[in-house]
């Protein structure tokens, strides 16, 4: 294992935190959906993206804790942080709402993630581009999952499509910070670990915009665009997930089973 | 409209495993079409790695021999052993048989 040297270990752990944050919350998010699903078929398949999520997450974390060498494993960074030390996309924790809003959350992730992957995958860290190879065809997956179902939805029945449209409105404003980026960024693409994430949107573009053409549905603007999510500043979504999904090692501090 | 012509299509559902020279019928789902049920057939029977290769065919395509048939179909061949490969002496020397 080469770990590019050119940036420190904070740094670095700090942005594969940032990965980690996003796929674990938006796997939580759809693990919501185990047992609720429109029918079965459905509810099988969120609950695979949601482990695949989780997956992510965990290599993501273990890895964080390793670059860190302060003795944090998986555990710790998923269950023993307060919401403003989480780095993960605002998209991501948003409502599931109805299928329609889970599944436009998902697919403008999905979509995202292709790419962000795509690119990781050719990382100077080995260890990250390896995590990154393996998630790649993951949310290759994702992407072809959640966009059939835009298509569907779409250019489905007037309900389906006026459900589809809103939960695009609703979840534009938090498209931009996708492609935001900070200093950490900066040092990150320098050191030819990841990418810039600016230059991954002209191919989000054209695949949201292909799959909304196909599906009837008009892309959506704002002129109020939310952030934050990288560097801890979170909807008031956030603390609710984190009382669930750390309400045992709270209750419970070490427990194990 | 009564609830079962509101239901999605049955699809009945193939799977190749890795070993597997030809698809093997392992259930059936639900899905909206043949992409759909796919992906589902993906989720739901894949999802051990179990398969190589998906095939799905919408129920309604396929087409059945007769339960009440099953006498002039079938009955016939009960008595026909010899086209059972089962009269010749293998030779000692050949092997895998």
């Amino acid at each position: 294992m080469t770990t590019a040297t050119d940036i420190d270990r904070k740094s670095l752990t700090e942005y594969l935190l940032r990965l980690g944050d996003t796929s674990l919350i938006l796997g939580h998010r759809l693990s919501e959906w185990c047992g609720h699903g429109p029918v079965l078929e459905e509810d099988i398949a969120m609950s695979n993206i949601a482990l695949d999520l989780i997956g992510q997450a965990r290599l993501l974390y273990t890895y964080a804790g390793t670059v860190e060498g302060e003795g944090r494993d998986e555990d710790d960074f998923a269950f023993k942080r307060d919401v403003t030390d989480w780095k993960n996309l605002l998209l991501a924790e948003q409502p599931n709402g109805d299928f329609a809003a889970t599944m436009v959350r998902q697919f403008l992730i999905d979509c995202f993630n292709v790419e962000l992957y795509t690119s990781l995958s050719k990382s100077t860290d080995t260890e990250l581009a390896a995590i990154a190879a393996k998630s790649l065809k993951e949310v290759t997956y994702h992407r072809r999952h959640s966009g059939e179902w835009i298509i569907r939805m779409g250019d489905g029945t007037d309900e389906s499509h006026r459900r589809v449209q809103r939960a695009l409105d609703d979840h534009w404003i938090f498209v931009d910070e996708l492609f935001e980026t900070d200093a950490l960024d900066a040092a990150i693409v320098a050191a030819g670990i990841g990418p810039d994430l600016k230059s991954l949107r002209p191919a989000w573009d054209s695949m949201v915009d292909r799959v909304l053409a196909e599906a009837t549905l008009t892309r959506p603007q704002t002129d109020f665009p939310r952030s934050g999510g990288r560097t801890g500043s979170h909807s008031e979504y956030l603390g609710f997930i984190l009382s669930d999904l750390q309400f045992m090692q709270r209750a419970y501090p070490g427990m194990e089973w | 409209m009564p609830a079962s012509s509101r239901e999605w299509p049955l699809w009945e559902i193939f799977v190749r495993s890795r070993q597997g020279l030809s698809h093997k019928h392992v259930g059936s789902l639900r899905a909206v079409d043949a992409e759909m049920a796919i992906q589902n057939a993906r989720d739901v029977y894949t999802r051990r790695r179990e398969g190589e290769s998906i095939w799905v065919v919408e129920a309604s395509h396929i087409h059945a021999s007769q339960p009440e048939s099953r006498g002039p179909f079938f009955d016939p061949a009960d008595d026909k052993i010899y086209r059972h490969p089962t009269f010749y002496d293998v030779p000692d020397g050949v092997e895998n048989m």
